[in-house]
């Protein structure tokens, strides 16, 4: 669980009993002469909460599009579930379990809020061309969607967005767009979420029970959460271990507690220098 | 809570929509033939031509709202497809001893031919698409369809042998099309356009001429109906893709292609299927459209034509395959048609005499008060094709301006067979 973990302990076989669900080894982007990545590594265990906190700039956001394969790093590996992940295309990624939400949130506008949320679930059968369109298959597709319609509309009152499923996604306040994407990622019927600022804009009274909703997904289902945040009583609060990332690479990581402690953290936020 | 999901459950709405334009076209027309004072079997002629030209449009229109109405693929390569799916049927199908031979395979083979070859180049088109979006798709697909035109009329295909089989396009000249398949219903012998009618043929020709209709009247119905079923078989088709899961990745790649990525689409093989089924259907429309005039040429495909497409499916409104059908009508019907009848309504009731020689001549007569030249001039024959122009930019504009959703894409219709508003009452209700 240190930061220094080396690649031969990062390379036990897949399917390991050891293995955290999600490796990331020394992964590097760079962006022209801009390094946005810098030989980031840190581990996700099963059935974590995990935070990932970090200064604007450190690379949060580039290491969820470096995990998920919207951006392939220059140089390391990405495991999640005993696989070697680094140079999957993103439908991949999201194909083994491992899903997203965006920072800025990434509604479909012209569609509505319950249409969002039916297209999240993998393996519809009537995402095949011609089970939607010959008559005995499109029966087996009616009744998938209509288990599927149940599943949204539930999702849909967890979080509080069922009065507005029939609306056009575009018409969401900023809260409800960040809620969308989750309810979207929720639908997906992951392993593994990484969340981008999904509490931005929140209204405190939904934000607590999402959070309770995140624990309790975490427990029951044993899903795994990496969460981007700025507000820092949620992650020192939800989240542990929390890991901080700085100039593109690990700064530390540990409890709560621990990275409240670590000098080298604090300096970090305050832009101050830091001295190895 | 509220089921103001209209749209794919609620066929009913759409089909009393799709009856009443085609009531009130063919009713406006009516009056319009008897204005100028038409018979019975010009009448007749003039409903069987809208009913010809919007069947042909609102099946192309169609195949493009697949791909621009629901996956936002920019495809303005419409015309090259349509040429891939008639010149690939003439190959096939036309006679051996035509002048430019075909292989003169039946006509079935050659239709179905002319449709999986459309798709095939759709195909080879989409691999560019996988990687480009928007502008760049658009510019790569014009020059698809030019190449392909110009292949096409390029005078090394005007007559060629492949592994012994004698071949051709004709080049510039174009290519004589087997006959009207709808003949051998009238004809002993259809390819002739002298012959005798058939037993059937003649019964019918003789209950139409004792009502002044003539036989290729009759004829040209026949074809006309046959091309509505093929709208209803096409519109059909794409409400079960529309109205379902894949159509609803479709929409997600036209709103936001990463999103789709993201939940675990694997968008490629969508927009390959889109493009596939999307150009088959432009090379059958293409086929159809061609096929009653027994000839093509490439000048049936130029670019404007793909351009009319895009402007029928604006009208209708990009994203409902109801307002596809209803644009594809509409923009046959008045915006193609319409400046025509105009002109002849005009010079029937007004009498504006010869029009003046130039536009100069027409101008110079308003200092005197007096329009009729200017208004002769505008109705001449070479002119009323550049009104129609004209007509067509004052209707985008204005379309553009105050109501770019066209006619029917402001309505919600929510991908899915089933109405997602509705729940399942009996469980999970809170």
């Amino acid at each position: 669980m240190t930061p220094e973990t080396t690649r031969d302990e990062a390379d036990v076989g897949p399917g390991s009993e050891t293995e955290p669900l999600l490796q990331v080894r020394d992964i590097s982007k760079r962006y022209g002469g801009i390094v946005a990545v810098d030989g980031a590594s840190f581990d996700v265990e099963q059935g974590t909460l995990t935070g990932l906190i970090g200064p604007n700039g450190a690379g949060k956001s580039t290491t969820f599009d470096l995990i998920t394969g919207n951006q392939s790093p220059d140089a390391g590996q990405v495991r999640f579930d005993g696989q070697d992940v680094t140079d999957d295309r993103p439908d991949e990624v999201a194909q083994r379990g491992l899903v997203r939400t965006f920072q800025i949130a990434r509604e479909l506008d012209e569609m509505t809020v319950l249409e969002n949320v039916m297209l999240a679930p993998r393996n519809q059968i009537g995402e095949t061309l011609w089970r939607s369109v010959v008559p005995v298959a499109r029966d087996r597709v009616v009744d998938q969607e209509r288990d599927l319609r149940e599943a949204a509309w539930e999702t849909l009152e967890f979080l509080e967005l069922d009065h507005l499923a029939g609306e056009y996604a575009g018409t969401l306040s900023g809260g409800q767009r960040k809620l969308l994407e989750l309810a979207r990622v929720l639908m997906t019927d992951p392993d593994m979420i990484l969340l981008d600022e999904p509490l931005a804009g929140v209204n405190p009274t939904l934000e607590t029970k999402l959070l309770d909703r995140l624990h309790e997904l975490r427990a029951e289902e044993g899903l795994t959460f990496l969460l981007v945040e700025h507000d820092m009583d949620v992650i020192m609060n939800h989240c542990d271990p929390v890991i901080v990332l700085h100039q593109g690479a690990v700064l530390t990581q540990g409890s709560p507690a621990e990275v409240r402690q670590d000098e080298r953290v604090l300096e970090a936020y305050l832009g101050g220098e830091v001295d190895e | 809570m509220s089921s103001e999901t209209a749209g794919g459950t609620d066929g009913r709405n759409d089909a009393v929509l799709l009856l009443g334009v085609a009531l009130g076209l063919y009713a406006l027309f009516t009056v319009v033939s008897v204005l100028l004072g038409y018979d019975l079997n010009g009448i007749v002629n003039t409903l069987r031509r809208i009913t010809f030209l919007s069947a042909i449009y609102a099946i192309l229109v169609l195949a493009l709202n697949l791909q621009w109405g629901y996956a936002g693929l920019f495809n303005i390569g419409v015309a090259g497809f349509m040429a891939v799916g008639v010149y690939t049927m003439a190959m096939l199908s036309t006679s051996p001893t035509s002048t430019f031979p075909g292989l003169g395979l039946p006509l079935p083979i050659g239709i179905l031919g002319g449709v999986l070859a459309a798709a095939l180049l759709g195909v080879i088109a989409a691999l560019p698409a996988l990687r480009l979006r928007g502008d760049y798709l658009a510019i790569v697909t014009l020059a698809f369809a030019e190449i392909i035109r110009r292949t096409y009329r390029s005078p090394v295909l005007e007559e060629f042998s492949i592994a012994g089989l004698d071949l051709g396009t004709g080049g510039s000249r174009g290519m004589s099309l087997p006959e009207n398949p709808i003949r051998i219903i009238f004809y002993q012998t259809p390819g002739d356009p002298a012959s005798d009618p058939s037993a059937l043929g003649a019964a019918i020709f003789d209950f139409s001429s004792g009502l002044g209709v003539q036989p290729s009247v009759v004829v040209g119905w026949v074809y006309a109906i046959v091309l509505l079923v093929g709208v209803a078989g096409v519109y059909w088709l794409l409400m079960r893709v529309g109205f379902s899961p894949f159509g609803r990745v479709l929409k997600a790649i036209r709103e936001d292609e990463v999103v789709a990525r993201a939940l675990g689409k694997d968008t490629r093989w969508f927009k390959i299927k889109t493009f596939a089924l999307g150009c088959a259907l432009m090379g059958f429309g293409g086929i159809l459209w061609r096929l009653t005039g027994g000839y093509v040429a490439t000048s049936m495909f130029e670019p404007i034509y793909t351009f009319y497409i895009f402007v029928a499916l604006i009208i209708g409104g990009a994203g409902s395959n109801t307002g596809s059908v209803i644009g594809g009508a509409v923009f046959a019907s008045l915006l193609f048609q319409g400046p025509n009848f105009v002109k002849r309504l005009v010079t029937e009731y007004v009498a504006v005499g010869s029009p003046p020689n130039t536009l100069f001549d027409a101008i110079g007569a308003l200092g005197g008060l007096d329009v009729t030249p200017l208004v002769a001039y505008t109705l001449s024959d070479v002119n009323v094709a550049a009104l129609r122009l004209v007509l067509l930019g004052v209707v985008l504009v204005y379309l553009i301006q105050n109501r770019p959703e066209g006619l029917l894409g402001h309505r919600k219709e929510v991908a899915s067979p089933i109405d997602l508003g509705e729940r399942d009452r009996q469980e999970g209700q809170s």
